[in-house]
């Protein structure tokens, strides 16, 4: 383990050469013109000339993309709540589980996962319209609450379908639909490695459950939620296909606005200043992750 | 005897198990009543009006739709097949040299993992219409050559990472012995490494094909009007309608994801694959 590479420079190089020149070539130098681009303007309808201006991202926080920008962090935050939620008890179930249960759980939490992500937006979209399956069991509950309430000579109105597609509702649902395997598995890591020993102490010394849960095994898990609230947030803040079919007019995230500058409004520079507004926001996240860790870290050895 | 749960067996006392039955359907619910009503007679894709094998005979009569599968299949392949290679040579790198910049280059693999799919889907548009223009009048696959290249730069950082969790696990004696016995560089590499990487390089690869399969938003910038992917596909068919069609199509390819994880977890020894691949994330 640790070789120096001096030791054997031909297999070094073997090795290296491959990845880091296609990293270079097909990741690096994309995400570098695009860098390059956000500080540039539109010279005519083809050409762009990178001169160090600063006026697109003047643009990008004018209010009206602020506003988009807040609102993708709102529905993202949203989002990671409720997976946290829902993923908590799931994730827990999948610890404490027998081994066999346990392997039979994962699979079941992560097959969607492995399902096309277009495929179970789609899925949503037959579930939520206005004649779509929550609308029609509803529909069938107040038809039968109707007809009770028709025998005492007060019928019911009809029935109105809830609007439950396009519109904010629907994208934070869908949002969560897609979202939720990846905030269960950190959990799940985090909880599986947490000493069994500790939860027994408390139960034995007279803690309940819900005093075990909220004063051993939570702050327990803090890394585990850390890594499960970034994997769950950073994508969800960036979300092109659930806004887009399951949102209505005033649900765009900045996803959809980057995608129209750069397919149908043409104003390349000013999409790319709001991509790479959108990757420093990334970075900023992943930094206080890091910074978070470390201070945790350096606390336990002190 | 009653037989009452133990105090750690949360998976038997019954708000957890009501909680795990919600969550379930809530994932499963929508993805079967999709695959059950692909089998519907009524076009209202609502109420079940009796079965029918109508909108798989459309769906395979579609030959746009026909010709986005195979597209989907040939790329999701090659770009498989490079990942691996290119996440095998990356993690036996990183796992057996100390070198200037290690860090740097363990940072700059970490980025497909980070950066948001809509910023590499507009990189990757970018790029290959202004630096590297991928010719349209290529034979086929070759015209897929723009959407190849970038499934393989987003997937080959997840192959190295779940490949070199495996390495970890090498005994480092194995390869001291083979060295004593006058194997050379080459011969350990086959004889000794691939063996030991081979679990992981199954599960990287399940890893790559999925992602392939999976992606929308990266193909979606990349592709043009004659090499249009599944996804791709059916995302112009969803913007139209909602229709059984797209419903019996999108079954197809839930029982081929559901039949290739199931082989995959059968050949590499139970759910350690899809739990490290999970786990790379």
């Amino acid at each position: 383990m640790d070789e120096s590479w001096r030791k054997a420079k031909a297999v070094f190089a073997a090795l290296s050469a491959p990845p880091v020149i296609w990293l270079a070539v097909f990741f690096l130098a994309p995400l570098a013109i695009i860098w390059g681009y956000s500080f540039g303007n539109n010279k005519s309808l083809t050409e762009i000339a990178v001169d160090g201006t600063f006026a697109n991202y003047i643009h990008a926080i004018k209010p009206l993309y602020m506003g988009i920008i807040f609102k993708s962090f709102g529905f993202a935050l949203i989002t990671t709540a409720l997976c946290l939620v829902v993923g908590f008890p799931v994730a827990i179930a999948l610890t404490f589980a027998s081994q066999r249960s346990k392997a039979w759980l994962l699979l079941l939490i992560m097959l969607p996962f492995w399902t096309n992500l277009l495929i179970r937006t789609y899925a949503l979209m037959a579930v939520l319209r206005t004649e779509g399956y929550i609308n029609l069991i509803l529909a069938f509950f107040y038809n039968a609450l109707s007809r009770l309430t028709a025998l005492t000579g007060h019928p019911l109105a009809a029935f109105q379908p809830l609007e439950l597609l396009h519109n904010n509702f629907a994208v934070v649902f869908g949002l969560v639909y897609v979202q939720l395997p990846f905030m269960v598995l950190p959990l799940y890591a985090a909880l599986d490695r947490l000493d069994r020993s500790l939860l027994e102490a408390s139960l034995d010394l007279g803690a309940g459950h819900l005093t075990t849960f909220a004063r051993v095994v939570i702050p327990l898990a803090v890394p585990g939620i850390i890594s499960g609230v970034l994997v769950t947030l950073i994508p969800s803040v960036g979300a092109y296909l659930t806004p887009d079919l399951l949102g209505g007019p005033s649900s765009q995230m900045i996803a959809n606005v980057i995608e129209r500058q750069f397919k149908t409004a043409n104003d390349w520079p000013f999409g790319a200043a709001l991509s790479f507004l959108l990757m420093y926001m990334t970075f900023l996240a992943l930094a206080v992750q890091a910074i978070v860790s470390r201070g945790r870290r350096g606390r336990r050895e002190a | 005897m009653t037989d009452t749960p133990g105090p750690l067996e949360y998976l038997r006392r019954w708000p957890i198990r009501a909680w795990l039955v919600v969550v379930i359907v809530y994932l499963y619910a929508p993805l079967v009543t999709l695959m059950a009503f692909s089998f519907n007679a009524s076009k209202r894709n609502i109420v079940w009006r009796g079965f029918t094998l109508d909108w798989y005979r459309a769906a395979f009569a579609d030959q746009d739709l026909i010709v986005a599968f195979g597209n989907s299949l040939t790329i999701a392949l090659i770009s498989t097949v490079v990942s691996v290679a290119l996440g095998a040579l990356t993690a036996l790198l990183l796992w057996r040299f100390r070198f200037p910049a290690k860090a740097l280059l363990e940072g700059a693999l970490g980025l497909p993992i980070v950066v948001p799919e809509i910023c590499m889907g507009v990189a990757m548009l970018v790029f290959f219409t202004q630096v590297m223009p991928w010719p349209t009048s290529l034979a086929w696959p070759l015209n897929l050559g723009a959407i190849i290249i970038s499934h393989i730069s987003f997937s080959f950082s997840f192959v190295a990472i779940v490949i070199r969790g495996r390495l970890a696990s090498f005994n480092r004696e194995l390869e001291e012995a083979a060295k004593d016995l006058g194997a050379g560089e080459w011969r350990i590499f086959w004889d000794v490494l691939v063996p030991h990487m081979q679990p992981g390089l199954i599960a990287g690869a399940l890893l790559a094909f999925t992602l392939s399969l999976d992606d929308f938003v990266i193909t979606f910038f990349t592709s043009g009007p004659d090499t249009t992917t599944f996804p791709v596909k059916v995302y112009s068919m969803v913007r139209f309608s909602v229709t059984p069609e797209v419903n019996a199509a999108s079954t197809i390819l839930i029982v081929l994801t559901v039949a290739l994880t199931a082989f995959a977890l059968k050949i590499s020894g139970g759910t350690v694959a899809a739990v490290e691949a999970g786990e790379g994330l």
